[in-house]
């Protein structure tokens, strides 16, 4: 193993505003009126004369470094404008960083966008060529690999047509294809996965994931979480220009989650100001938190151990309650929903005052990950009373002791049931 | 069970830590590695200003020829006439200037046919143009390209040098076909075979005036949106500065050095001598406008060199 990329102290500022005036005339205009020593005739009045750059400096990158091995596939996440497309640009060298240095072994090729360079007049067939040529592989190249491109984007009957006539599908998909088939010694690639549709995404994850195989260092931006915890064992969190965290992917990501949603893993949530709510507010939830099976209040739980949710709501409502729990993972799907009504009929109708409310589930059915909670207290009719969403997140764990030789990650499964197995030998 | 909110300050400080200790690990390996050569490529905010990395475009060559293909059918596709329209372009151009400045506005032509007269000046003229005003807009057409990826910026002036070659070639030897014509027919012209070996210095010498101009220009419009009118319009003016449709024998002799400032001057002129026999083949004047060639290019390769590098950032 060697170290391929080294990023060395690497800062990049962009100035705010107008750079210079926009017009050679206006320019000239300024630069004559600074010599003869008069005022800036295109300031306005009031405005404070800070030469020709109008604006503050933004830091996109500041004194970053780290570095990569051979073979090594980081993801880079972090929110928008964070620093991470500046990072790709400036190792493809689309633009020059304003101080420090990348050092890189071996060819580089980036993939910010697909189909970069395609002219809609040529036909696809001319443009594997040129879209090939552009991201650096020679005709000979192209010419090996051609057939193998054509198979991959599945367009042998139109390879002939302009693309024009392509649909926007097929368009990507030989977009991809030519980026696909490079063989680089390094891989950068930002966001690509976000288009086509869903059965070309997983094709492409897949070639993604078989490019690393290979042994080939892939850099990958994606907001895709789920994409980076796949492919990257590894992940960088950047976050306003400035590495945050380099580490495992799936400590990463979690933090990362929790901190977009504004919260941390917390053991007991105030949610008496939570945002993130709707409902009539005739009932409202002030406080919540998990228990695990020792009964001690925790942000972890174990699979097939129990786990309790308790929280305490003010009620103003005379009516019957429904009250109700869904467990969501961290891409946001709906993996549990637990309702008042699966243990017991009884109608619920509770006069003014605090109470709490207790969800007990004796093995938890969850696969290890990361999930929150939605509580919601609904009418009978189910007219939201009451209902908070993203609240306290929770990481579930594969028991201490468990059997299973893996961990299940959330790629394989959310959920998960006791159940009895056998084999036998057949005579 | 009492409320408190917490903040994410539990993961961000957990996170600086482990980023300093990250740093120092990398702060080591950083030192292990101290051999900058072990390196295929730096990336740093500057390079030298003479750093053209023209091995690296010789690398690309297949990218320059593919370009040259791309503008060649892009731009007849969907036409009746296709590429016919090389030939057609000087050929209505020609006749115009005959009718316009041979008839009504008589302007003399060295004794030679007037039709050959104007299309050896449209012909060579166009040349430089082409080459002057694409060049001049590479940065502003190509910006959506070279923001997603790189290679060598100065591929896409190459490739347009190479396809106005192409055009000039097309359309030179419909010229030829000309001269051939009328010099069996009997006119008087009279080709000079030392000076059209000479000829390909002479298109070299249009082709580093049409690219030094062009990225020059180009890369100031990164900045400076106005240049852009400035050298579709200066261009045409500039041709009239230029002897393409007078010869510079029919201006007075005192503002012939003015003339003759213009470096294209003395290559049009010498084109017209090679091949139809009259004009001003003057070695003095040819080596000034090789100078100034050379000056230019090299001017136009260290702008181009500092503008491609962060030109991301302005345009």
């Amino acid at each position: 193993m060697s170290t391929v990329i080294s990023v060395e102290h690497l800062s990049k500022t962009y100035r705010l505003g107008q750079i210079g005036t926009g017009t050679l005339s206006r320019d000239l205009n300024v630069w004559w009126a600074k010599t003869c020593g008069k005022p800036n005739p295109l300031l306005r009045i009031g405005e404070t004369d800070r030469g020709n750059c109008h604006g503050d400096e933004l830091w996109a990158l500041r004194d970053v470094s780290f570095t990569v091995e051979q073979g090594e596939v980081l993801g880079i996440i972090g929110r928008n404008g964070a620093g991470k497309s500046t990072l790709l640009k400036i190792l493809s060298r689309i633009t020059a960083p304003t101080s420090g240095k990348i050092k890189v072994k071996g060819r580089v090729a980036s993939l910010l966008e697909v189909g970069t360079g395609f002219h809609p007049e040529l036909t696809g067939r001319e443009n594997i060529y040129l879209n090939g040529a552009i991201l650096g592989m020679s005709r000979k190249e192209i010419d090996r690999k051609f057939d193998e491109i054509v198979d991959f984007a599945e367009v042998e009957k139109f390879i002939d047509t302009p693309v024009k006539r392509y649909s926007s599908g097929m368009y990507v998909r030989l977009a991809f294809a030519v980026a696909a088939h490079l063989d680089p010694e390094i891989l950068v690639v930002d966001e690509v996965l976000a288009v086509g549709d869903a059965e070309f995404q997983k094709k492409c994850l897949g070639k993604m994931g078989e490019v690393a195989k290979e042994g080939r260092t892939v850099l990958f931006v994606s907001h895709n979480m789920s994409a980076i915890q796949k492919l990257c064992p590894q992940s960088l969190w950047i976050d306003s220009g400035e590495i945050s965290w380099l580490g495992p992917s799936s400590e990463i990501i979690r933090a990362y989650l929790n901190q977009s949603k504004g919260i941390s893993s917390s053991d007991e949530m105030d949610l008496s100001n939570w945002t993130n709510r709707y409902g009539s507010g005739e009932v409202r939830i002030l406080l919540a938190r998990i228990l695990d099976g020792n009964g001690v209040t925790s942000a972890t739980v174990y699979r097939a151990s129990p786990m309790t949710i308790e929280f305490i709501f003010k009620n103003q409502y005379s009516g019957p309650l429904h009250f109700s729990i869904v467990v969501k993972s961290d891409s946001d799907e709906r993996i549990l929903h637990l309702s008042h009504y699966d243990t017991t009929d009884a109608i619920v109708k509770l006069p003014k005052g605090n109470y709490q409310a207790r969800f007990s589930i004796p093995e938890l059915p969850l696969c290890s990950g990361n999930y929150s909670l939605v509580l919601a207290i609904h009418t009978l009719s189910l007219m939201p009373l009451d209902v908070v969403s993203d609240v306290l997140p929770f990481t579930a764990e594969d028991m201490i002791k468990s059997p299973r030789p893996y961990r299940t990650h959330n790629g394989h499964a959310y959920c998960w049931t006791p159940n009895l197995f056998s084999v036998t030998p057949i005579a | 069970m009492l409320g408190r909110r917490q903040s994410c300050f539990t993961v961000q400080k957990f996170s600086r830590r482990k980023y300093f200790k990250m740093d120092a690990v990398v702060e080591q390996k950083i030192k292990m590695i101290t051999h900058d050569r072990d390196w295929s490529m730096i990336i740093e905010p500057q390079r030298s200003l003479l750093d053209l990395r023209l091995s690296e475009l010789w690398r690309y060559r297949d990218l320059v020829m593919l370009f040259v293909r791309r503008d060649f059918i892009a731009v007849y596709k969907q036409t009746i006439l296709g590429p016919l329209w090389f030939l057609i372009q000087p050929l209505l151009t020609t006749i115009i200037f005959t009718v316009i400045f041979g008839n009504f506005a008589k302007l003399p032509t060295d004794g030679l046919p007037q039709f050959l007269f104007y299309m050896s000046g449209t012909v060579v003229w166009s040349y430089f143009a082409d080459c002057f005003t694409k060049t001049s807009d590479t940065f502003i057409n190509n910006s959506q390209l070279f923001g997603k990826v790189y290679f060598p910026r100065l591929a896409v002036p190459f490739s347009i040098l190479i396809s106005s070659l192409i055009t000039f070639l097309i359309q030179f030897a419909l010229f030829l076909v000309f001269v051939a014509c009328f010099i069996l027919r009997g006119s008087p012209v009279h080709p000079n075979w030392s000076w059209i070996l000479f000829s390909p210095v002479l298109l070299l010498m249009m082709a580093g005036l049409g690219l030094g101009f062009g990225i020059i220009i180009s890369s100031l419009t990164t900045k400076y949106r106005d240049l852009r009118f400035l050298v579709q319009f200066g261009v045409q003016l500039l041709m009239y500065a230029t002897p393409v449709i007078y010869p510079i024998s029919s201006v007075p002799a005192r503002f012939q050095w003015i003339m003759l400032v213009n470096p294209m001057t003395s290559i049009i002129e010498t084109f017209r001598y090679a091949f139809l026999g009259a004009g001003d083949a003057n070695v003095g004047n040819l080596l000034y406008s090789f100078g100034f060639m050379l000056v230019v290019v090299f001017l136009g390769s260290v702008i181009f060199n500092r503008v491609e590098q962060t030109f991301m950032d302005t345009v």
